[in-house]
């Protein structure tokens, strides 16, 4: 039952506030794109176990989409951080090159 | 014979007796007996029968780890199965009865498996009954629905009320023993809140029966000043009778407590589950001893040591006249000790190790007690109750050295931390050697949202089984625990233990150790599910050399054990015949919750009209009145049809249609969501949203969309109505609007966050009556305020103005084919509006209608819904609704999808109307099917049903399907597989999915 914070109310939200949205900085491919990348964008997804970078959504709360950066194996949370970004803040990932995680 | 001590008993209230009944049978007990301890004094040591030979069982333990002793307790509404006589506080007018037995617990015929055991081995689940076929149903079946399951399910509904309860502290300090209130007294100085808990009803745990000194006071003593000094204290809450059920991420903990099990007065809540967060949790939990597997271990009489001693010291309870222990280290002793304390017979104290000469030994010898060592049981002797045992040299084979007269034995394997919370959330444990046992690993604790350990475990659970360590490691585990919450550590001193020195125990994992095949078929190792030394061999015999296939396959540590008894003795077991340590083989995941918890107790409040929140339209009090048949959708309740006194349901559905189809029906159509989408980049969001082209919608006109999902597939459909330049109202169907707002938001938050849109669900702000038929107009005329005629609110328009003196939005559209207006009104006067509208239209017969007479309706007209003709695999393609898709636009979501293979495979079924040839109404989902078999096996199908009605206007059976190349084939009759299972076909006619008024006349007037 994890608890993420919100960056936008600012919110320590139990599990049950949130909804889960899977794999984080995904980028869209629409019509015109190979099959592959397109797989790649619908299907394919990191899995992996350690850092994860996911998408959360405060449903029962502010109703704002965010993202999080979290350990899988030992549900270490390095931050939450804005949905509106291709990639994690400088400040997120030097938190996990500090922890010694590698970021797939 | 069991039977009750003249004295003794520190539980115990014996001025007050206790009356219950057992198996119908009244008996007594005494105010602070469990219901074993009552059994037990009343000469009941057979308690029940084991699961798969029905051998007669009687108490093994005194707590949670009890295999045997399960009951069913109470009756009626509060019936519940599995219950531990053990953890069962006694009260008057208890009721208990012994289960798993037929007719009766002393003859049951069900032990003859016991003399057929050879047939019933390990995985004989998986053996026995897998072959021949036929002999499954007649013999396999019967014969296992009569023998097998433990206790009879409740048949009426619970009669008791539950709840829910959350808090946040930070430290939550599970076991109330002595290592848990030191653990709770240290961190309650450091000045942290602390939840201590403590499953039973009494603190302090083995402390006061197993002896030992604590900062000079006797065990008791010093338990009661302890629980008064953290009473005092403003930051420390203790609970009784409360356990620690599971740990989870991030530092969650669910905690069970038990109001009511023990009154007789079962007013108020039943069962209670916390659903905490700590900063930290401490768990003290103790240990749990484990039995000897020798021969014949699970006779009734043959207990736990530990178990002896507490039914002696704690409730005066006499196990037998004359009792042998057994054991393989110095703690059993005090059981020995014990007995004979309370003036019962000890005949000999078997000691598998070579030597004894500790403190407790000599105590036992200066008692005056026969001990021998490096001797164990061969076999005990009787058949439904212990009669002797046969003595042996733990090194040989089993050869009988002596026999001795006993009525039961105390036997004591050893004690293994309960590490199961430790464990709940990924907490790793390491082989002690010393003690055989696996103890937490600190450096692979479960770690917390800051990537820190948030578990600590304290005390005899830590791994420390004498007193004076196991007081200091707790102490240590409450500052650290306080530490670990941001408070400074208290410097207040440890409390000072001090415990007899304990010789080093020795490892016996079978009695003796050479024991042949004979012996080793008669050596439990789980009473529950009748698992035995023999069983785990004869599994690693066959290949399971994972710890969790063996268990799943000879359903070791199964069921309400999960590990607690069974655990260590069959992995070593299993550790043996694979000739690997037992660290190597490991152990099986301990899962919470730690003891089972009731199912009420999960649902809470959660129940009846709390189960789900309900919504009500404006209008829901006046179709309550007005003898709705109420459809759940979504959340909400909307009128299936109303029913007049009398009335069948589906006449009052054909009714419903037949007077909208000729004059005028009205329909609640408030749940339809409304999602006003607003801003300068509106139009080109929804153009991405739907399939079709919405910017190029005119302000005043509505137009029918279809939203896809990225996958292609179609999700939600409704009309979009342009209020102004920059502004759009969408319709979603009733079950989407939360879903599809929740679309919307994804989209512009996550991938379109430049663009300058707003979405506000305004769906509960309106209720919205659709007044439907061809005299739709006449009453809104005769309400009068604005002008809705054909030139002015043409088809797909719509306009604010006012009716009766209400402000409304008419949207001029159409879901039945009829002349129909959509009444938008503020939501509070909804009920107003659909009054008058009733009033006006009583002239013309004006009819409420439900939601079955807007699906037939509108599968009349060839109109889609979403959830029947689509079910998450169908795209619009498929439903001949290509005309809805922009050619246009160069993208929309799900348009890259539509365009994969699959999506564009001429072979995808499409959407055709269908008619029965004999006019009779098609089975809903029912299949299609062609000429011979796929590659299954299996009749090749080629379309299904996903709509159909009786069609009043039509007087015949009606549906819709998806038909392989259906829309080439009008006209030809295909076979519909019937559903009643008599192998027939309804034979039926491809046709248009318009049924009634193709040239669509009737809406456009």
């Amino acid at each position: 039952m994890l608890i993420l914070t919100c960056p936008c109310c600012g919110v320590a939200a139990d599990e049950t506030e949130l909804a889960p949205g899977g794999e984080a900085h995904l980028k869209r491919f629409g019509p015109g794109s190979s099959e592959d990348a397109f797989e790649g964008y619908l299907f394919l997804r990191q899995n992996p176990r350690g850092v994860h970078f996911e998408r959360w959504r405060h449903a029962y709360g502010c109703g704002k989409w965010f993202h999080a950066a979290r350990s899988t194996t030992t549900m270490e949370v390095f931050g939450t951080y804005s949905a509106q970004v291709t990639e994690p803040p400088p400040e997120i990932t030097a938190k996990i090159a500090a922890a010694g995680k590698p970021t797939a | 014979m069991t039977t009750r001590l003249a004295t003794g008993g520190r539980l115990l209230d014996r001025g007050r007796s206790v009356s219950f009944t057992f198996n119908g049978k009244r008996l007594s007990g005494v105010e602070g007996d469990t219901l074993a301890s009552a059994l037990l004094a009343n000469g009941q040591m057979l308690m029940g029968r084991s699961f798969k030979y029905h051998r007669p069982r009687g108490v093994v333990a005194s707590g949670a780890e009890e295999p045997n002793a399960l009951m069913n307790l109470g009756s009626g509404g509060r019936f519940e199965p599995n219950q531990r006589a053990t953890t069962q506080e006694l009260f008057d007018g208890l009721e208990a009865a012994s289960q798993n037995h037929w007719p009766s617990l002393e003859f049951d015929i069900g032990a003859v498996n016991s003399h057929v055991s050879r047939f019933l081995p390990a995985g004989f689940y998986y053996k026995t009954f897998m072959a021949p076929r036929p002999a499954w149903k007649h013999v396999f079946e019967p014969f296992i629905r009569q023998s097998a399951g433990l206790g009879r399910a409740p048949k009426e509904r619970d009669a008791d009320v539950y709840e829910h309860a959350y808090l946040h502290v930070d430290v939550l300090v599970v076991g109330g023993g002595v290592a848990g209130l030191t653990a709770a007294r240290a961190g309650g100085l450091s000045g942290a809140s602390v939840l201590l808990v403590e499953q039973t009803g009494h603190w302090g745990g083995r402390a006061p029966v197993d002896g030992a000194e604590i900062d000079g006071q006797g065990a008791e003593d010093w338990i009661a000043s302890a629980v008064t000094e953290l009473e005092a204290m403003p930051n420390v809450r203790l609970q009784t009778r409360t356990m620690g059920a599971g740990v989870y991420d991030h530092g969650y903990a669910l905690v069970y407590e038990r109001l009511t099990d023990h009154l007789s007065d079962k007013t108020g809540p039943r069962h209670r589950l916390w659903k905490i967060r700590a900063r930290h949790i401490v768990t003290a939990t103790g240990a749990i001893e484990r039995p000897l597997s020798f021969a014949a271990n699970d006779l009734p009489g043959v207990m736990l040591a530990s178990a002896v001693r507490d039914y002696v010291v704690n409730y005066g309870v006499s196990p037998g006249d004359r009792t042998v222990v057994v054991t393989n280290n110095d703690d059993a002793y005090r059981t020995a000790l014990a007995l004979k304390e309370a003036g019962l017979e000890v005949p000999a104290i078997l000691d598998a190790r070579l030597e004894a000469t500790g403190a407790l030994p000599e105590a036992a010898r200066a008692a005056g007690i026969r001990v021998l060592t490096g001797r164990g049981i061969a076999k005990v002797k009787g058949r439904r109750a212990v009669e002797g045992v046969a003595i042996c040299a733990q090194a040989g084979e089993g050869a009988v050295l002596e026999e001795i007269k006993c009525d039961a034995v105390a036997m004591s394997g050893g004690w293994s931390p309960v590490v199961h919370l430790w464990s709940h959330c990924g907490g790793k444990l390491n082989w002690d050697d010393a003690g055989a046992f696996f103890r937490p690993d600190p450096s692979r604790a479960p770690t917390g949202a800051d990537g820190t350990a948030f578990v600590t475990v304290a005390g005899t659970a830590n791994g420390h089984l004498l007193t004076a360590e196991a007081i200091a490691d707790a102490h240590e585990a409450g500052k650290a625990a306080a530490k670990a919450a941001g408070h400074t550590a208290t410097r207040k001193a440890a409390p000072k233990a001090t415990s007899e020195v304990e010789a080093p125990m020795a490892p016996v994992w079978m009695m003796p150790q050479g024991a042949g095949a004979a012996l080793r078929q008669k050596m439990w190792l789980d009473y529950q599910n009748d698992v035995k030394v023999s069983d785990v061999q004869l599994a690693a015999r066959e290949g399971f050399e994972s710890v969790e296939h063996t268990k799943r396959y000879t359903t070791l540590g199964m069921a309400t054990d999960q590990g607690k008894l069974s655990n260590i003795n069959g992995l070593a077991i299993l550790a043996g015949s694979l000739n690997a340590a037992i660290p190597q083989v490991g152990t099986t995941t301990f899962r919470p919750p730690y003891t089972p918890i009731s199912m009420g107790a999960i649902a809470g409040e959660a129940r009846g009209e709390l189960f789900q929140p309900l919504r009500r339209t404006p209008l829901h009090d006046w179709h309550e009145a007005n003898g709705a048949v109420w459809e759940p959708v979504g959340a909400w309740r909307r009128p299936y049809t109303y029913r007049k006194p009398g009335e069948a349901t589906e006449d009052a559905v054909a009714r419903e249609i037949t007077a909208t189809r000729a004059s005028l029906g009205l329909l609640d159509a408030s749940t339809l969501g409304k999602i006003l989408v607003k801003g300068p980049d509106a139009g080109r969001f929804l153009d991405m949203l739907y399939t079709n082209m919405m910017s190029s919608l005119a302000i005043g006109k509505c137009r029918y969309g279809l939203m896809c999902s990225e996958n292609g597939f179609l999700m939600d459909d409704g009309v979009v109505a342009r209020l102004s330049d920059d502004a759009f109202l969408c319709h979603t169907t009733t079950g989407g609007a939360d879903r599809i707002h929740a679309h919307m938001e994804e989209w512009l938050q996550t991938e379109w966050w430049d663009w300058k849109v707003y979405t506000a669900n305004l769906t509960e702000q309106y209720a919205q009556i659709a007044v439907v038929g061809p005299n739709a107009r006449k009453v809104l005329d005769k309400l009068g305020g604005m002008d809705v005629s054909k030139e002015t609110l043409p088809f797909m328009a719509w306009a604010d103005g006012a009716l009766a003196g209400h402000a409304v939005r008419v949207f001029r559209i159409s879901f039945s084919g009829e002349l129909s207006f959509e009444v938008a009104v503020k939501a509070n006067e909804g009920r107003a509006l659909w009054d008058k509208l009733l009033d006006a239209g009583a002239e013309f017969g004006a009819t409420p209608y439900g939601t079955e007479g807007l699906h037939v309706l509108r599968a009349e007209k060839g109109f889609i819904m979403i959830g029947d003709e689509t079910d998450g695999t169908v795209i619009p393609q498929d439903l001949g609704l290509g005309w809805a898709i922009s050619k246009k636009k160069d993208d929309y979501i799900g348009k890259r999808a539509q365009e994969r293979s699959h999506m564009t495979d001429p072979a995808r079924w499409k959407l055709v109307g269908l008619e029965t040839v004999d006019g009779t109404v098609l089975p809903d989902g029912a299949y299609a099917v062609g000429d011979g078999v796929n590659e299954n096996g299996q009749r090749v199908t080629q379309g299904r049903v996903t709509s159909t009605y009786y069609s009043p206007t039509l007087a015949r059976g009606i549906a819709m399907g998806l038909v392989l190349d259906g829309p080439d084939r009008m006209g030809e009759v295909i076979d519909f597989a019937s559903l009643d299972g008599t192998g027939t076909v309804v034979k039926t006619k491809i046709v248009d999915p318009v049924f009634f008024d193709k040239a669509g006349e009737k809406q456009n007037v």
